[in-house]
């Protein structure tokens, strides 16, 4: 079984563009939306539901106000900010909450105590004979997901080996922080995607460096690099200075904005340029994975 | 006045419109713009940053006097995050799972625990011109998470000045409510897609959660809004502006280029929104 993985180090560079086109290039597959915080890949795809689980992240303490004295101790241990003294009670912020248990351990009255709670759902959706999807809907304000990506994933590979499917195509999270992380740890290539603008090279070195952090093989793909070709160069020579494999560059195409109004993947359009770059780089990853 | 600039998810022109409106209203106010979004902070590319000073952002790490320590375990009953366990012949802390809470050296019973600083990142702070305060925080690669970046980048917010504009990270986890926390008002950006809609949507859920007024921005206005149009008006929060799919801005945006200094018809329209935000605070 092989796991790839499409990042960038930003939102917004065109990694739906890819990681849909090659959902739909793919096939059997299962495809894992580890975007989790703004899931919308199978808003692309428009998979049938079939089962739900529920997702409990983290604990948040809770304080019995039957039982404080408001002693204060709880929030002077309270690394997080996370416990507030207004209209004089003591109570815990849950959105700052960490669920670390310093405070229930502190509390001279056993005042306290952590409760699980529910951050969110996710999926398992079938699109057709050959194709399915895992995905997920983080609630807001909920901490930092790396957990709910990994029972995405989790459960893709379950379903892949299941089905006797050997590609899980996993559309990572965004940034470089846990959840961005949990989507590329243990996975056979990375695909990172970028587009020429100033930030877009900035961005790029910092997710280039985490992915090397995690010890991960990969690639560069220049989304619309004819928009801006000063900065594509820029891009181009701080990949070739530093021995990094640039897969492919998709052109500037206006069918992608229509196929993202269609929400159709930009390869089924016949006439798409960016289509075509993105089939070429689809074939160059595949003997990768070989 | 505090805003903070979100969106659903990256990539929808937070950047752009954060810069635009700190560039614009430093003309006539005094304003400070800081960039919360600490996995990649992109705000400063655009302006000449004067950087004044540089502090690091540090949790406390615990470390195990093995020789005193007598594996009793009561370390790892109390962690919350496995992030520290007791072998029979070491108790060893795994620092990338460690979140700094000092739960552990609270049980030991013996005090085989202390704790030192670990840097997570950094926060830069200067001025742009005599108008404009900058700040801005950097998490460190391989850190889990920026939220303590983001609160003690907080920290420096200036009371003194008219506006403060805070650029948040993407999305609608943790850090965007830290970035939220304790502000008037927030600019929701958006694309006029069903994709950004849906991720507006997550948006507009948090604020009204969290009960801040809020105004909707799109941009990459092709001609037809529609869609955030009709939800905007169901959801009763205000379209502040409207900025068009044009090459002329994409291109500038790509060179590291305020937009308004280029087309200062846009200085008004920037100047605009402020005035209808004064108005739906308070
Ligand atoms: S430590 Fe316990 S008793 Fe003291 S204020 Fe906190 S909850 Fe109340
Ligand atoms: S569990 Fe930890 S983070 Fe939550 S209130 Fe208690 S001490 Fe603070
Ligand atoms: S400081 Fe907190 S998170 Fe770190 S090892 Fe101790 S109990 Fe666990
Ligand atoms: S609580 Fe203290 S003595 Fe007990 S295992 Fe942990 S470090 Fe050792």
């Amino acid at each position: 079984m092989k796991q790839l993985a499409i990042v960038s180090g930003k939102g917004g560079t065109g990694k739906t563009t890819l990681s849909s086109s090659f959902g739909a290039l793919l096939s059997p597959v299962v495809l894992a939306d580890c975007d989790v915080d703004a899931a919308n890949l199978n808003l692309m795809f428009n998979g049938k539901l079939e089962e739900k689980y529920d997702y409990y992240g983290g604990k948040k303490a809770i304080i019995d106000q039957d039982k404080c004295d408001k002693c204060g101790i709880c929030k002077k241990v309270c690394r997080f900010e996370a416990i507030n003294f207004e209209n004089n009670i003591y109570e815990v912020d849950p959105y700052a909450c960490e669920g670390c248990n310093a405070c229930v351990i502190a509390c001279p009255q056993n005042a306290i105590s952590l409760e699980t709670a529910l951050s969110g759902e996710y999926y398992y959706s079938v699109i057709d004979e050959q194709k399915e999807i895992v995905h997920a809907n983080l609630n807001p304000g909920e901490e930092t997901s790396g957990g709910l990506v990994a029972e995405v994933r989790k459960l893709a590979l379950k379903k892949a080996e299941e089905k006797g499917k050997d590609i899980v195509l996993i559309d990572g999270a965004p940034g470089i922080g846990c959840p961005a992380t949990s989507s590329i740890t243990a996975t056979n290539y990375v695909i990172i995607v970028t587009e020429p603008t100033s930030s877009g090279l900035h961005d790029l070195k910092r997710i280039v460096e985490t992915v090397r952090h995690f010890r991960r093989e990969f690639g560069v793909v220049i989304n619309k690099y004819d928009l801006n070709p000063d900065v594509s160069k820029q891009i181009e020579n701080y990949c070739l200075s530093d021995n990094i494999e640039i897969l492919g560059k998709i052109p500037f195409d206006e069918l992608v904005e229509k196929s993202n109004l269609e929400m159709k993947p930009i390869v089924l359009y016949e006439n798409s340029i960016a289509g075509k770059a993105i089939k070429e780089i689809f074939e160059k990853v595949m003997e990768k994975l070989k | 006045m505090k805003i903070t600039i979100l969106s659903g998810k990256g990539g929808t022109g937070k950047t752009t419109v954060s810069t635009n409106l700190a560039y614009t209203l430093s003309k006539k106010y005094k304003v400070q713009l800081l960039d919360t979004d600490v996995e990649e902070p992109n705000d400063h590319l655009f302006f000449n940053v004067n950087v004044e000073k540089e502090e690091s952002v540090d949790i406390l790490l615990p470390v195990v006097d093995n020789d005193a320590c007598i594996r009793c375990g009561e370390c790892a009953k109390a962690c919350q995050f496995g992030a520290i366990t007791s072998f029979p012949n070491a108790t060893v802390v795994f620092k990338n799972l460690c979140h700094g809470c000092g739960a552990c050296s609270m049980v030991c019973p013996v005090n085989a625990i202390t704790e030192v600083p670990k840097s997570i990142g950094k926060i830069v702070l200067g001025k742009i011109n005599d108008n404009l305060k900058f700040g801005m925080g950097l998490l460190n690669i391989g850190e889990p998470s920026g939220v303590r970046i983001i609160r003690q980048l907080k920290k420096h917010i200036d009371e003194n000045v008219d506006v403060v504009l805070i650029d948040s990270q993407p999305g609608t986890s943790c850090p965007v409510v830290e970035s939220l926390r304790n502000i008037d008002f927030a600019i929701l950006v958006t694309e006029p897609t069903t994709f950004g809609l849906h991720d507006l949507s997550l948006a507009v859920d948090l604020v009204k959660e969290m009960e801040i007024p809020a105004g909707i921005v799109i941009n990459r206005d092709t001609g037809n809004t529609n869609l955030i149009d009709e939800y905007a008006k169901k959801e009763n929060i205000p379209i502040l502006l409207k900025i068009p799919f044009d090459r002329k801005i994409a291109k500038l945006y790509s060179e590291g280029k305020i937009f308004s200094e280029y087309l200062p018809e846009w200085e008004e329209k920037f100047a605009n929104v402020f005035d209808t935000i004064k108005g739906m605070v308070k």
